[in-house]
């Protein structure tokens, strides 16, 4: 064997162990996190933890619905948030706007998303929460403010793959429609869209998935109460939420049930990442001519 | 060429890696001291040891928060040299070496403009329970009352659960959860319908204490026994303190240490243990 196959198979080696190493990491977490956390799921009852009202871990009650529904509140009001106003900045960076324009603007789109969610947090905090509380009632810790916040968040995922959603099909089917006389808003809605809706639909789920993973900003502007909302003007509680709080001191039973709504939060993203995989691959056999 | 420039960069990774080995072994020798604990403990224990620093300039007290729940577990596991607390010890974490350093009363806090100065223990705990939920009857105002709690941890939650709610009744579940005392002052402070409750020493101009049957809270309140929301500030160790350890503990109980902190709010303990 000459000496550049033997560095060759040296290099090819060194590679697959680091691959191989990342992939270990995820497959020692996952198996770290489920092996802590299903146990107590079955001892406490399944039904009882994801259905129980009722948080209160010095009396041993577990009951995880709460902070379910508030997750699910929360991300959901980050969603009519940040998919209007995503969609349609992208749909004007692709469409409607000069290249300069958009020159400036996608870059300052993607450093908004270098911002950490602690400064997202601390602006909430003192500018979004004292607005609410004023202007529409309540303690201004809510789902609301944190929806606000998660909302603006996500919007650098949703614009910047949407836009390369749009900017991936085929400028012929831009060409081929406006030449048939249509208006910009018409091949836009008409064509465009539809054509790039696996890759905006994936960008929607990617959104989704960092909405229901974020916690530092959202405890810092939900108000953390466990109970269900009754109003988005009520002060709520996410999974993520829960465990960031009680983390540092729980102890036994406390910190498997933890853990245990670690492995729901695992679940739900792995299946948002799935989808958001699945729907995008199907994209890139959809670019072809109907 | 390029075997040297391989070789140089192991040199560098390892050399890197000898120097962060000998930067981490300087704190475990015991020239680092972590205290952590009670965040109404915290900005205390802070001036405690900004004084001792000065005074001793190759020691580092390192301060932390993360509540007393955490404190206390910190000490067990040897996380921290020194736990802090702000509630007494429950008979599971007995086998810690516990000191009492001060004293802090508990004061039940409101916005400077809430027309409203004094409240019955009752009332108090009735509004903390959920039980009233409504300023109505107390100052008048037709708004819902925004009670703002600490989380389950918190050695002031527990002081609090043990002296207002007792046993039996829990703080209500629509109650705001924070995780620090500074940021309950911060919410009431904000807030003009909020009531919460934080260490006596961290209340300042920009929030109320109320005044609990009659007796204002106020340190002299709390030296004749009237004010009765007191709880002690432990300092926690696995064993007898020694070493630095011991030395930042002795100056904490020394006059010089308890002078500092009565001038911020605190109780000073008495001479000993």
């Amino acid at each position: 064997m000459s000496k550049l196959d033997r560095d060759e198979r040296l290099v090819k080696l060194a590679l697959l162990v680091l691959a191989f190493s990342a992939v270990a990491i995820l497959v020692g977490i996952t198996v770290f996190i489920f092996g802590e956390g299903t146990p107590i799921m079955f001892k406490y009852g399944l039904k009882k933890f994801l259905l129980g009202l009722d948080w209160y871990p010095s009396e041993q009650s577990f009951g995880l619905l709460p902070m379910i529904i508030g997750s699910l509140f929360v991300t959901f009001g980050a969603l009519v948030i940040g998919v209007p106003l995503g969609l349609a900045c992208a749909i004007f960076l692709t469409e409607f706007s000069s290249q300069r324009v958009r020159r400036i603007l996608k870059p300052v789109i993607e450093l908004l998303a270098g911002i950490p969610s602690v400064v997202y947090g601390f602006i909430g905090v003192v500018i979004l929460v004292p607005f609410i509380r004023t202007t529409l009632g309540g303690p201004g810790l809510s789902v609301l403010a944190a929806s606000i916040i998660l909302g603006i968040m996500i919007l650098p995922t949703i614009i910047s793959i949407s836009i390369d959603s749009l900017q991936a099909v085929p400028p012929s089917y831009r060409e081929g429609s406006l030449a048939l006389g249509t208006t910009r808003w018409q091949t836009t809605r008409m064509v465009m869209i539809p054509a790039a809706r696996s890759g905006i639909i994936a960008s929607i789920v990617l959104g989704m998935g960092r909405a229901v993973g974020e916690t530092m900003a959202v405890i810092m502007v939900a108000g953390n109460a466990i109970s269900i909302p009754h109003s988005p003007l009520a002060p709520v509680r996410t999974l993520t939420s829960n465990i960031a709080l009680e983390m540092g001191y729980a102890a036994g039973e406390h910190r498997e049930a933890l853990f245990a709504t670690g492995v729901i939060l695992f679940i739900i993203i792995m299946v948002l990442n799935t989808v958001a995989t699945v729907t995008s691959r199907r994209r890139k056999g959809e670019g072809r001519a109907p | 060429m390029k075997n040297m420039k391989a070789r140089s960069l192991l040199i560098s990774i390892l050399t890197l890696l000898f120097a962060l080995a000998a930067a981490c072994s300087r704190g475990a020798s015991g020239t680092q001291v972590v205290v952590a604990g009670s965040t109404s403990v915290q900005p205390f224990a802070d001036r405690w040891a900004e004084v001792f620093m000065q005074k001793h300039p190759r020691l580092v007290i390192n301060v932390q928060g993360g509540g007393s729940s955490a404190g206390i577990q910190a000490a067990k596991s040897g996380a921290a040299d020194i736990g802090t607390s702000s509630r007494e010890l429950k008979s599971d974490e007995k086998d810690l070496h516990q000191i009492v350093v001060a004293r802090d009363g508990l004061a039940v806090i409101v916005h400077p403009s809430l027309p409203l100065t004094n409240l019955s223990l009752l009332q108090v705990k009735s509004i903390f329970a959920g039980e009233i939920n409504n300023w109505r009857p107390l100052t008048g105002q037709d708004r819902p009352i925004d009670v703002v709690t600490r989380e389950e941890g918190s050695g002031t939650r527990g002081a609090f659960q043990e002296m207002v709610m007792g046993k039996k009744t829990r703080i209500t579940r629509y109650a705001i959860v924070e995780d620090s005392n500074g940021t309950v002052r911060e919410i009431v402070s904000n807030d003009p319908y909020a009531i919460g409750y934080i260490s006596l020493g961290l209340v300042n101009a920009r929030v109320k204490a109320l005044s609990l049957d009659g007796v204002t809270a106020a340190e002299e309140a709390i030296v004749r026994g009237e004010y009765r929301l007191v709880r002690p500030f432990l300092f926690l160790t696995k064993g007898l303190p020694a070493g630095p350890v011991r030395d930042f503990i002795d100056f904490v109980l020394s006059a010089e240490g308890q002078a500092l902190i009565q001038k911020e709010g605190l109780i000073p303990v008495k001479e000993g243990r």
